[in-house]
């Protein structure tokens, strides 16, 4: 089921891209067509009115679910060191406000950016002495939304400096590298056609404003690297693994594309 | 981790009409649904909400297999007295999460 509606949904963007203005054969401008600053949009721009109040009314944002989940998770001890998030950050609305804004942040002992994901597991490996969370498992999610929604409307800022400009550049190219048997780049839909339609569906600017987010075709709540892994499927490219250092290096370029614009994590998308 | 989020006006004038909304984390696993290996996955839903205001019920829903996962329920009830408003889910496999909210009349 899932297969066909990947199929369906290539072929449409194989349709809709032949009608417009250029044919989809020919290679795109590379790296010409960014979108400028201020006509940037978040994906919550997108959506129908139904949708908003959704995410607007903590009440009815099912996100808040794993939120509450994460509160719960945040002060559990857990693992050989006994000790609980909140044991060395205390307080999230005051230490892990901003946090999910900047990241995937450099990290010195590895030598390159880390996600949001992957640093809430290091400190769980390396500081509680406690197994590594599943990619997509309930609890890594709670922690991570419990972590983001501290960052709710905080500008987007990730550091970039000459550690992490080779990381930035390399996500860069993948986010305009053309993939799959449908041969499409990200840019192509994202730079150039934001705001058409894709089977029925607008298409955003991609600004990874609200990761994790609750997608009501997933019924679920999700990480930014499920969304990406989604896309490749769509234009039948095989996906990376979770983690793989693509898929952080695209995260990381995402995030710098969506500079300043204020996080509004657990968003609701359709 | 059974989750559920209630939101109820704490305070409302005798005789209001309040909105009360619900949200309760669950599955809702359709039972039509097979694995890869064709093994059928066993039905899970929640299948009845009953909101009693004061011991009476004044709202019931029964759910089925159709019913998207996290079922986010919202109606409206009148404001007669103070006290509380007490939130039951049922279902599938002994599932059962009972909440609960204060409201004030003036």
């Amino acid at each position: 089921m899932r297969r066909l509606g990947a199929a369906l949904l290539a072929l449409g963007v194989a349709a809709s891209l032949d009608m417009g203005p250029h044919n989809w054969r020919t290679p795109s401008p590379s790296l010409a067509a960014e979108i400028p600053l201020a006509e940037r949009r978040s994906g919550y721009a997108f959506m129908g009115r139904e949708t908003r109040a959704m995410q607007d009314d903590d009440t009815a944002n099912p996100g808040m679910l794993w939120v509450l989940d994460g509160a719960t998770l945040w002060s559990k001890k857990a693992g050989a060191a006994g000790r609980a998030c909140a044991d060395c950050h205390g307080d999230a609305a005051t230490s892990m406000k901003g946090v999910a804004a900047r990241h995937p942040s450099f990290d010195a002992a590895r030598g390159r950016p880390v996600t949001l994901e992957q640093r809430i597991n290091l400190c769980r490996v390396e500081r509680q002495e406690a197994p590594a969370l599943a990619w997509e498992s309930r609890d890594l999610l709670a922690l991570t939304a419990f972590v983001a929604r501290q960052s709710r409307g905080v500008p987007i800022d990730v550091a970039v400096d000459a550690r992490v400009q080779p990381f930035l550049d390399a996500g860069r190219a993948a986010f305009h590298r053309r993939q799959g048997q449908v041969n499409l780049a990200c840019s192509q839909c994202h730079d150039e056609r934001w705001g058409q339609r894709l089977a029925g569906n607008v298409i955003p600017q991609a600004h990874p404003t609200g990761y994790p987010l609750y997608r009501l075709e997933w019924q679920s709540l999700g990480s930014l690297q499920r969304r990406l892994r989604n896309c490749l499927v769509g234009i039948r490219a095989e996906p990376y693994p979770f983690g793989a250092p693509e898929l952080v290096e695209l995260e990381l370029y995402l995030m710098w594309r969506a500079r300043g614009m204020p996080f509004e994590a657990p968003a609701v998308r359709p | 981790m059974a989750r559920a989020l209630v939101n109820v006006p704490a305070r409302a004038r005798r005789g209001e009409v309040v909105e009360i909304k619900t949200l309760i984390a669950h599955p809702m696993e359709t039972g039509f649904r097979r694995t890869q290996l064709g093994e059928p996955i066993p039905r899970d839903i929640i299948q009845r909400f009953v909101c009693t205001y004061n011991g009476v019920e004044v709202f019931r829903a029964d759910l089925h297999p159709a019913i998207a996962a996290n079922p986010f329920i919202v109606f409206s009830t009148v404001a007669t007295e103070s006290g509380t408003l007490v939130f039951e889910w049922t279902g599938d496999h002994g599932f059962a999460v009972t909440q609960s909210a204060a409201i004030t009349v003036e």
